[in-house]
């Protein structure tokens, strides 16, 4: 935040330190002293649960490393060895596995928060937008660790995802040869998947600070999305107040996460994973992990490949225009009525959409994916404008002091 | 959740509300589409895998060592003829959580199997007498050597079988089986006991090709396994019933303890983990609600 550090060093070396790296008034400004809106409720505390997440996936990650062997003729034993014979090795890996799918389900409700919220709205625009790309990042990463244990589902799923690039005219098949390293999806592929796993989600790290950065200069959203008038009645400081909060918050995610991880380690996974990966023989179904199903299904549903390519790189790049496509001056659902049920129809839609990613690709399940996927689009770059436009909202509190003295949306 | 989205409080301005009247009939006809169970599986005819009783199932499942011992003996008999189980190592068979065969047990019943090691000095391979640290010799040497003998049939590999296998459960109680309680995670040894058990003779209209079998619970019926199991083929000394439902039974649950030999610790570990994690939670909770008691939020 703007102006003078709140942190005063005490000790003769801290004094030393800050005049040549002010790095502990730093994490000091950022982190205890930091004002954060009162009013927040719990859907703020997903931005510290991803972080946690994110901790998570790399420690679990680095050790899975030391013992997976990233070659198509060992790679499938190599896991079973971390789970019959690596000390712990059951733990990690199905925590890691498990970790994914939690980590998606975080981002998907801190992203439906900013988009009910209008935390996307300005000044959050750059906020909003590195957000969407550490979501691509991390779709990267979940597609590449996925191929690693490298059975069925991860070889066709690979063949499958990489095989969309050739859709593009002339650049598209030397861009998958280049991607797999050769004609098809073989040890090059999984060794560089294996490499490029591990790498991005340090550059995740790297957006991640910078999305922290962002957050830091524009301040937090809050429940109202009236801006705070007055730091010293409307904000308390991040420690302990919202540290306790996120704490409590990441101790009931990680008892779901435990119970995910220890009792139904396998739910989210497909049994023919548990097949080693055999480029001869086809599965009836391929199907991607749960957290792409809303995506697949829109790729299915056109059937022009390269169209259905780009509309499935669209319905993520469009949420990077929200905050010119939604352009009502009133930030938060909580005062735009029309906006709200809107909201609502689209979030149903997507978990249909995520439904029909999962259902074969014909018939009626094939038609409803089409509709579902014209709504989609139709969200964004017709509602919102329209809405507005049109919509008329309800009048929004004079300040955050102002709501919580109302006692009104706090708990929305 | 239909029925808040149906209710319509904002009537100020007709053109709104032609917009969002379209928009949510298309939604609301979707989503009655959705809701219709009908729409499951069709067009299949294998049977849907008979629920059986496991004792490792749940919470607070573990292995019956009985079973996983019987379970063994069948493995050994008769599937062992066929199907290999490359990821299980005799040493194994004495670790806590299994069949807890004793030491002693497992060195013997290693000594009986012959493995290829070398090159030695003279750089020969040679054969010797298996130990506690070799994994239990394959009955072909490759899968061309398999299906070369089992006329073009390549029977898998058993290791992680019953984890590689499982059903479509259908919406909506798919959702079901990952909460607490209701949790259902023996697809694939439901699916494997009842193919064990689920050879009869085929339907007068199926024609079944030489070579194949009918089977109730197979995708598509056919089958290249002949029938492994019948009444009384292996012999139990525990008193168990000698019969394909009990063989069938014991040996799934031994497939399912190769596949997951650390079931028991998992189980065991998470129920600690859990109930720290609850008791920690709630610690946190009340620390938050002290922190934030003077501050109107």
């Amino acid at each position: 935040m703007d102006g003078h550090s709140q942190y005063t060093p005490k000790s003769g070396f801290a004094r030393w330190l800050e005049r040549r790296l002010p790095i502990v008034s730093f994490m000091y400004d950022s982190f205890v002293a930091y004002p954060t809106p009162k009013n927040l409720n719990y859907m703020w505390t997903f931005g510290a649960i991803l972080s946690f997440m994110l901790v998570a996936q790399i420690v679990t990650g680095i050790v899975l490393a030391m013992h997976y062997t990233g070659e198509t003729t060992l790679a499938f034993n190599s896991v079973e060895s971390i789970m019959r014979d690596v000390n712990w090795g059951w733990a990690l890996r199905y925590a890691h596995a498990n970790g994914a799918s939690m980590f998606f389900l975080a981002v998907y409700i801190h992203m439906a928060r900013g988009m009910y919220y209008g935390s996307y709205k300005e000044p959050r625009e750059v906020l909003w937008i590195l957000g969407v790309v550490i979501f691509m990042v991390m779709i990267a990463t979940g597609f590449l660790g996925y191929v690693l244990p490298w059975g069925q589902m991860s070889f066709w799923a690979a063949t499958v995802i990489t095989n969309l690039f050739s859709a593009f005219p002339v650049v598209g098949g030397p861009i998958r040869e280049w991607l797999i390293g050769g004609y098809s999806v073989d040890n090059p592929t999984l060794n560089r998947f294996f490499a490029l796993h591990y790498l991005l989600p340090f550059i995740i790290v790297a957006v991640v600070a910078l999305h922290v950065w962002a957050l830091h200069v524009t301040g937090q959203n809050n429940p109202t999305g009236v801006e705070v008038k007055d730091v010293k009645k409307e904000t308390v400081p991040f420690t302990p107040f919202a540290t306790m909060k996120d704490g409590f918050a990441i101790g009931v995610f990680l008892v779901i996460y435990a119970w995910m991880t220890f009792f139904v380690p396998n739910y989210l996974g497909h049994p023919d994973n548990y097949i080693e990966a055999n480029p001869l023989v086809t599965p009836p179904h391929i199907v991607p992990e749960w957290y792409f199903l809303p995506f697949y299904a829109i790729l299915r549903a056109i059937p022009n490949k390269l169209l259905g390519v780009i509309a499935m790189f669209l319905s993520i790049l469009i949420m990077a225009a929200l905050p010119w496509l939604d352009k009502s001056p009133v930030k938060s659902g909580s005062y735009r009525p029309l906006f709200r049920k809107f909201y609502w129809v689209f979030i149903a839609v997507s978990i249909a959409l995520g439904y029909l990613g999962a259902q074969p690709a014909e018939g009626v399940y094939l038609w409803l994916a089409r509709i579902a996927s014209l709504y989609y689009f139709l969200h964004f770059v017709v509602i919102l404008p329209l809405l507005t436009k049109y919509e008329k909202p309800e009048p929004v509190p004079e300040s955050i002091d102002a709501s919580v003295a109302a006692g009104s949306v706090t708990h929305a | 959740m239909l029925d808040g989205l149906l209710m319509f409080r904002d009537q100020d301005s007709s053109m709104k509300r032609r917009l969002f009247v379209s928009c949510l009939s298309g939604a609301a006809l979707l989503m009655s589409f959705l809701a219709a169970p009908a729409l499951a599986e069709s067009g299949h005819h294998e049977k849907r895998p008979e629920a059986h009783e496991w004792s490792f199932a749940g919470a607070l499942g573990r292995f019956d060592r009985a079973q996983l011992r019987r379970g063994f003996k069948v493995y050994k008999e008769v599937c062992s003829t066929c199907h290999s189980v490359k990821l299980l190592a005799f040493r194994n068979l004495s670790q806590p959580g299994g069949p807890e065969f004793s030491e002693k047990e497992v060195v013997e019943l290693a000594a009986s199997y012959k493995v290829r090691d070398g090159p030695n000095d003279s750089g020969e391979y040679f054969e010797r007498p298996a130990r506690p640290s070799d994994r239990v010799p394959p009955p072909f040497a490759n899968e061309q050597a398999a299906r070369a003998a089992m006329s073009g049939a390549y029977p898998p590999d058993m290791s992680v079988l019953v984890k590689a296998r499982g059903y479509g459960r259908g919406f909506p109680t798919f959702l079901f089986d990952a909460i607490p309680g209701f949790s259902y995670q023996e697809h694939g040894v439901d699916y494997v006991a009842s193919l064990l058990k689920g050879y009869s003779e085929p339907p007068h209209d199926m024609k079944i090709p030489d070579g194949q079998y009918y089977n109730a619970y197979m995708a598509g019926n056919r089958i290249g396994m002949p029938p492994p199991l019948s009444d009384g083929a292996v012999t139990y000394d525990d008193g168990a019933p000698q019969t394909v439902d009990q063989y069938a039974r014991d040996v799934t649950a031994f497939m399912m303890w190769v596949a997951e030999p650390h079931l028991e610790a998992r189980k065991r570990i998470g129920l600690g983990v859990i109930s720290f994690l609850i008791v920690f939670a709630g610690l946190l909770y009340f620390t938050k609600r002290k922190i934030w008691s003077n501050v109107a939020h």
